[in-house]
């Protein structure tokens, strides 16, 4: 199985201009992926998957995630004019960063039995641009699973032949999965 | 074979005076669709014209109820998604929290998840047959000698861990409870008694001129598109592709077994589909005698497991199975919390859904279910 | 010859129809309810307190710990402490549930809140025939408790076990009061 670096290096090679950015993982699973940009996603996709030593022809997995806003607050040594004297005092300082919707897709290859390799599209945020392209044209196993992650999380999924809800009911208004849903009047049944 | 229509219309919107089609809705109320499973039919007289199916009729929402809960709590959920093989559901689970968070498993361990996992395997391939025979209006005869043998394996199942379907079993680093006085003795009675069984099921079936003519020619899936699709299991190797996860990944101690993994040859009809899951289900029972000769003795749990409160560190784990109806594959990301940050199931059933308009286009309507049949799904699985 | 597979099928059944005479294999059909299988001892259905001794309210062995309730995947276990305090087996002061319900509609019979009890006092039961033409679908305290003496009916392997490691523990503990040095009174 090629590392990470090498795929890199094969795809910048023949795509030149494509950036890939490898997302660490530190769990004992031992599997990062990389963050492509959505730009040019279809184009590494297929060359992904036609390219002879790689042969990616199998995308196993097409998962959403929601990545809120976060909010971080940290101490920040500021100088401040305190009585006419120059003085150095820590003030807290709230940063916000940004959330997303990601896709997350894991490709096999059949054919030369390797694998996982995993490739991330992030979207800009979490409201108005939801825009990802779809990935369902190189891989038709996307097709059903690119609808779930609309229904469930919102991505819009350009160039899907297909996109509507799959386990909502069609006129249903919301993106359940994600992390600030609240069902309306729905209670637990308590004893 | 009739071709489908140049242009056909949207979706659900046919207009009965415009073209000579007829949208017929199968289910999600039928008896053969294998739960509550919509398909939008589009007819020209018998046969199909375009196959739209609709689900999300099961949808209990586990991926969010995940979230909320613990690790180990979600493990019961598991047994409820594909609800007929209830072990394997429990594996894929316990073996990406193992993935993710580096727990060791002790042998005798891996060997009780191999038989019990091949023994789901087996009553599974001989539910999707006798299933499939229902369907093609055998009235129920082949069906009720596989559950015949299906109680064998239930009873073991309930004396092992407390109940014959959710059964609740594995646990991270090992098994719930080790193996009762007596039932590896039985177990081997019965997988013994399943060689026979076999036998009586292909003299009653496979020969059977009724079952090769409306089999044979139906249904079939190209291995290019199969790959394509995503399609994997029984499925994808009657199309001639050489895929078993248990031999790719080697997960557990599978690459201590010898078992051959059986091919279609004709192509990837409905009869190989069914041909293929009867030779699996031999290489099952060969997987079994092995299994159930060479158990160890000792540990059924790692002894540092945790039961509460595991949090695993910060990370992400996909890990797969080769479960009966295919890959089945479990994707968790963990931010160190005592529940996980996303918990996501790759259910073999809705992946394999992607082909069955493919399969079905200028078919009869009659072999819409036979094809069906032939993915064997479960809505369980597919709309968790 | 055409029919020839049709043929060996229906030889099969056959072999199937006139065996079901003679062979118990071949017929596995129980006549339920007169007759019923014998139940296996692991079996589970829904949860039970266990008390020792007569007394269910003084011997039940549940010192709402809450354990059960936070591990419950079902969320159907509501606990409330009573603020009294009572002896346990080994002595030791412990609290005691108020209320204890178990809503029978969302249980789903996993048996997580057995495996997570560190005091042997929730247990799983064995009966499945529950049906009734009242609405008693929340289990309460006095619904659940059932004596250690039935739990040992219907799971003897399992009781015996917890048994013999709570007698264990007590003989333990009367040993080591034994041994501790009399307080000297001034």
């Amino acid at each position: 199985m090629h590392t990470l670096e090498e795929i890199i290096a094969r795809v910048a090679a023949a795509l030149p201009g494509a950036r890939l950015e490898i997302v660490p993982n530190n769990s004992p699973a031992r599997q990062p992926s990389l963050l492509l940009e959505p730009g040019r996603a279809v184009e590494i996709a297929t060359f992904l998957r036609d390219d002879p030593q790689l042969r990616f022809d199998y995308a196993s997995n097409v998962t959403g995630v929601d990545w809120p806003e976060k909010t971080v607050r940290e101490k920040v040594k500021v100088k401040k004019i305190v009585g006419g004297m120059e003085q150095e005092a820590e003030e807290l300082v709230e940063r916000k960063t940004p959330g997303f919707l990601e896709a997350v897709y894991h490709l096999y290859s059949m054919a030369l039995g390797q694998g996982p390799l995993i490739l991330r599209l992030r979207t800009a945020d979490r409201s108005g641009q939801v825009a990802l392209p779809s990935l369902t044209p190189v891989w038709r196993s996307c097709e059903f699973q690119e609808r779930e992650i609309f229904d469930l999380f919102g991505v819009q999924f350009q160039g899907h032949p297909d996109l509507r809800r799959i386990l909502m009911w069609d006129n249903f208004a919301d993106h359940p999965m994600r992390k600030d849903y609240a069902p309306a009047g729905d209670q637990e049944a308590q004893p | 074979m009739i071709a489908p229509p140049a242009e056909l219309p949207a979706p659900g919107r046919v207009g009965w005076a415009d073209h000579d089609l007829l949208e017929v809705a199968m289910g999600p109320h039928h008896p053969s669709t294998h739960g509550v499973f919509r398909m939008n039919v589009v007819l020209d007289g018998e046969s199909v014209a375009k196959l739209t199916p609709i689900f999300g009729f099961l949808h209990r929402n586990h991926e969010k109820i995940a979230e909320r809960n613990s690790y180990l709590a979600a493990i019961p959920y598991t047994d409820r998604l594909d609800y007929i093989c209830s072990m394997t559901n429990n594996w894929a689970y316990v073996l990406t929290v193992e993935k993710l968070a580096g727990l060791p498993v002790p042998d005798r361990a891996e060997y009780i998840r191999v038989i019990v996992g091949e023994f789901t395997r087996l009553f599974n391939h001989a539910c999707m047959a006798g299933f499939l025979l229902q369907d093609m209006g055998a009235l129920g005869t082949p069906l009720m000698y596989a559950f015949r043998e299906r109680e064998k394996i239930l009873d073991l199942f309930e004396a092992l861990s407390g109940s014959r379907m959710m059964c609740n079993y594995l646990r991270f680093g090992g098994v719930r409870c080790d193996l009762p006085g007596g039932w590896r003795e039985q177990a081997a009675g019965v997988a013994a008694a399943f060689h026979p069984f076999l036998d009586q099921f292909e003299a009653l079936l496979s020969e059977n001129e009724i079952l090769r003519a409306r089999t044979q020619g139906v249904g079939v899936l190209p291995p290019a598109l199969a790959v394509n699709a995503g399609v994997t299991g029984p499925g994808l190797r009657a199309s001639g592709v050489n895929y078993d996860i248990r031999k790719v990944d080697q997960y557990g101690i599978y690459n201590r077994f010898k078992f051959r993994v059986p091919l279609g040859a004709r192509g990837g009809d409905v009869f190989d589909r069914y041909m293929v899951r009867i030779l699996e289900m031999r290489e099952s029972l060969a997987i079994l005698e092995q299994a159930l000769r060479d158990i160890p003795e000792g540990v059924f749990l790692d002894p540092k497991a945790k039961l509460r409160n595991l949090r695993p560190k910060a990370g992400e784990a996909y890990g797969r199975i080769e479960a009966p109806k295919g890959e089945l594959g479990f994707y968790l990301i963990s931010d160190g919390g005592p529940a996980p940050y996303r918990y996501r199931i790759r259910p073999p059933s809705l992946v394999n859904l992607t082909v069955l308009e493919d399969m079905c286009l200028g078919h009869a309507i009659a072999d819409v279910v036979i094809i069906l049949g032939s993915i064997d799904i479960v809505l369980g699985e597919v709309d968790r | 010859m055409l029919g020839r597979g049709i043929l060996r099928g229906l030889i099969e059944t056959g072999r199937n129809f006139c065996g079901s005479y003679y062979d118990p294999a071949r017929l596995t059909t129980v006549q339920y309810p007169e007759e019923k299988l014998p139940p296996q001892e692991n079996a589970r259905t829904l949860p039970f307190l266990v008390y020792d001794g007569q007394d269910p309210l003084a011997g039940l062995r549940c010192t709402a710990c809450t354990i059960c309730e936070q591990e419950c995947p079902a969320h159907c276990i509501r606990i409330v402490k009573d603020t009294v305090k009572k002896p346990d087996y080994l002595g030791k002061m412990q609290f005691h549930p108020k209320v204890f319900d178990i809503d029978a509609m969302v249980c789903m019979s996993c048996g997580v809140c057995v495996e997570v009890c560190p005091f042997d006092s929730i247990k799983m039961d064995r009966v499945f025939e529950l049906a009734q033409d009242r609405r008693a679908l929340v289990l309460h305290k006095m619904n659940l408790a059932k004596s250690n003496q039935y739990y040992r009916e219907i799971h003897p392997t399992e009781a015996a076990a917890v048994d013999a490691a709570r007698d264990e523990e007590q003989r333990k503990a009367r040993a080591k009061k034994a041994a501790a040095p009399a307080i000297l009174t001034p």
